[in-house]
């Protein structure tokens, strides 16, 4: 997709989005809430029209040629979209109804789903007795189904507990690695992008503002925090800085912070430097950013106003613009 | 084109299922027309003598009204499940598939045009159990006749009530739109009274009201009374049908480029 712009009226809720999903990838779309995620995914999917740019699968625009664009895809809305009334099994036949699979193949396909989101069991009780959890699954399981070539999730395991959760991951690594299935997936949850995304974009107010894969954007932090307890912060550091081997360090109430690439490593390092000199060291802590870190320092702290008003939001975007310089 | 009758079939096959497992909502739309009957029928066939110089009673005039009544009444509602399916977001499901747009109106226009037939025909049934449509007025023909008026004259209102389901999003602004249109279209469609001796601006404005021929065709074919030609009539209702179908295609486009 290139230059996608999409306005709501005089809001824009994407602002020149470009990027490309590599075949058999699964890239990961983080940012706020109202950062335009939902919206990129609705673009590609079809369901809403862009108000500029171009964007195709497979080379299939998306505009211009809309059916061959939804015969490659599969979607699982951030919002729920089964029929409650109907049983799941019911639902899943419903679906490969609409696209084309009959016979033999569809019973096929549907007990194949089934038992990949271990929901036979339930498979013919109505969906509104489902817990959320199952709902999801089966939404899940509708979503590929039908074998497609893209898989879009938005916000896949938004409302499930850790293990369904771990389970979900499972069945979505498995399918990329089985069925060599594109996926663009969206999410909250940052330890889940860092564990299945090979690639992620970190997008907000509607631009990207960066993209890469989940060591490297830890990386761009600067690397590992160590902590050293020690009753003479002063002098290590002194000592420390002179080698000048590791990054920024700062000190705190008996001990110093410090920043490095390849924390494990350094740690040994830094103890042996110690002893040379004297100094005792008490403890060692080692932390790794996480991506949520990474998360935080790109986004900022600010809580999203989800009902701010368009212009609020519209001027709230300019602000963003205009210090943030160009994204890449 | 095969793709356009599947389609149709599965749209059509939802609709019947989640109507199977709602059967209270056939008993819901085809009691009201029932009270009607035994109110209306009943009451004013009792407190005035029937004027019209027909060889039938008022009641049993009033009855293929009262199937007109139940079939619009079930038929004009059913958009309510368009815009359920919007707040339910099952209508994402739908409109993301690689599937003919004009394929998936027209199954639920089926779908709800079944659903809608089968109360007008369940009251068809009570009504000559009943005895208000002697057995000895019907023929199989005038039947079958009757038959096909029922499902063109639901296939308007479903396809009024898409349009209006694709316009606006709330229930309760639905509601209020269809409140609105369905009494005029009742009274007007001479349901309950000939029309032979209204007023010029009255018969003016039932010329416009779709249920009109419908009334009149159903009528002619089950008690042998109408005012114009049968055949005209399914003309007439035929080509509304056609109109508001057209236009239904093209409201319930509009929805997904939102
Ligand atoms: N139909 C709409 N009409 C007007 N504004 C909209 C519409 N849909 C989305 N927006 C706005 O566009 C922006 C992006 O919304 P989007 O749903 O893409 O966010 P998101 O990144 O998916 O957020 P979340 O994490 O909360 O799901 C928001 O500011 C939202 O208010
Ligand atoms: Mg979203």
């Amino acid at each position: 997709m290139r230059n996608l712009v999409k306005r709501f009226g005089k809001f824009t809720a994407l602002d020149g989005i470009s990027f490309e999903v590599k075949e058999g990838e699964i890239f990961g779309l983080l940012g706020p809430n109202g950062a335009g995620k939902t919206t990129t995914i609705s673009i590609l999917s079809t369901t809403i029209n862009l108000t500029s740019g171009h964007a195709s699968i497979y080379n299939r625009d998306v505009v211009k040629s809309k059916d061959d664009a939804r015969k490659l895809i599969g979607i699982v809305f951030q919002d729920p979209s089964l029929d409650e009334e109907l049983t799941g099994r019911e639902n899943l036949d419903f679906h490969a109804r609409l696209y084309g699979i009959k016979g033999n193949d569809k019973r096929e396909a549907i007990d194949r789903v089934l038992k990949l989101v271990e929901l036979e069991d339930k498979a013919d009780k109505q969906v509104k007795t489902y817990s959320g959890g199952m709902k999801r699954r089966l939404e899940i399981a509708r979503g590929f189904m039908h074998k497609p070539k893209v898989l879009f999730l938005d916000e896949p395991t938004i409302g499930l507990d850790p293990q369904t959760r771990r389970k979900i991951w499972e069945y979505i690594v498995k399918l990329n690695k089985k069925e060599k299935l594109t996926i663009l997936l969206t999410t909250h949850y940052m330890e889940e992008a860092d564990a299945i995304c090979s690639r992620i974009a970190i997008i907000d107010h509607g631009r990207i503002i960066r993209l890469d894969t989940a060591e490297k954007l830890k990386d761009s932090l600067g690397g590992d925090v160590i902590k050293i307890g020690t009753g003479n912060p002063k002098r290590l550091m002194a000592i420390l800085k002179k080698c000048k081997l590791f990054g920024s360090i700062k000190e705190f109430n008996n001990g110093l912070e410090i920043t490095t690439n390849n924390g494990s490593h350094a740690i040994p390092k830094i103890i042996e430097l110690a002893k040379d000199a004297g100094i005792d060291v008490a403890y060692t802590t080692l932390n790794r950013p996480t991506l949520e870190d990474v998360f935080i320092s790109l986004t900022g702290n600010a809580i999203r106003e989800e009902s701010a008003s368009s212009a609020d939001q519209l001027k709230a975007n300019q602000e963003a613009r205009d210090t943030r310089g160009k994204p890449i | 084109m095969a793709n356009l009758f599947e389609t149709i079939y599965t749209l059509w096959l939802r609709e019947i299922l989640r109507f199977v497992k709602s059967k209270s909502r056939v008993i819901g739309s085809g009691g009201q027309p029932l009270i009607w009957l035994a109110i209306i029928g009943v009451g004013f066939g009792s407190a005035f003598t029937f004027a019209s110089g027909q060889h039938v009673s008022y009641i049993t005039f009033m009855a293929p009204g009262i199937i007109g009544m139940t079939i619009l009444f079930a038929s004009i509602f059913t958009g309510v499940n368009i815009i359920w399916d919007r707040q339910f977001g099952f209508m994402k499901e739908i409109l993301v598939s690689p599937v003919p747009r004009l394929g998936i109106v027209l199954g639920k226009i089926a779908g709800s045009t079944t659903v809608s037939l089968l109360a007008g025909l369940v009251v068809l049934a009570i009504v000559v159990i009943a005895g208000v449509i002697p057995l000895g007025m019907l023929s199989i023909i005038g039947i079958a006749i009757a038959l096909l008026f029922m499902i063109v004259i639901s296939s308007i209102f479903v396809a009024i009530g898409v349009i209006i389901a694709s316009t606006v999003s709330s229930i309760e602004a639905y509601n209020v739109i269809i409140n609105f249109l369905v009494l005029p279209v009742f009274f007007l469609s001479g349901a309950l009274f000939p029309l032979s001796n209204a007023p010029l601006w009255m018969k003016a404005l039932a010329a416009t009201d779709p249920l009109l021929y419908g009334v009149d065709g159903l009528r002619g074919s089950l008690i042998g009374i109408h005012n114009s030609p049968i055949y005209l009539d399914f003309v007439a209702v035929l080509a509304i049908a056609v109109f508001f179908i057209a236009i239904a295609d093209i409201a319930f486009r509009k929805i997904q480029s939102k």
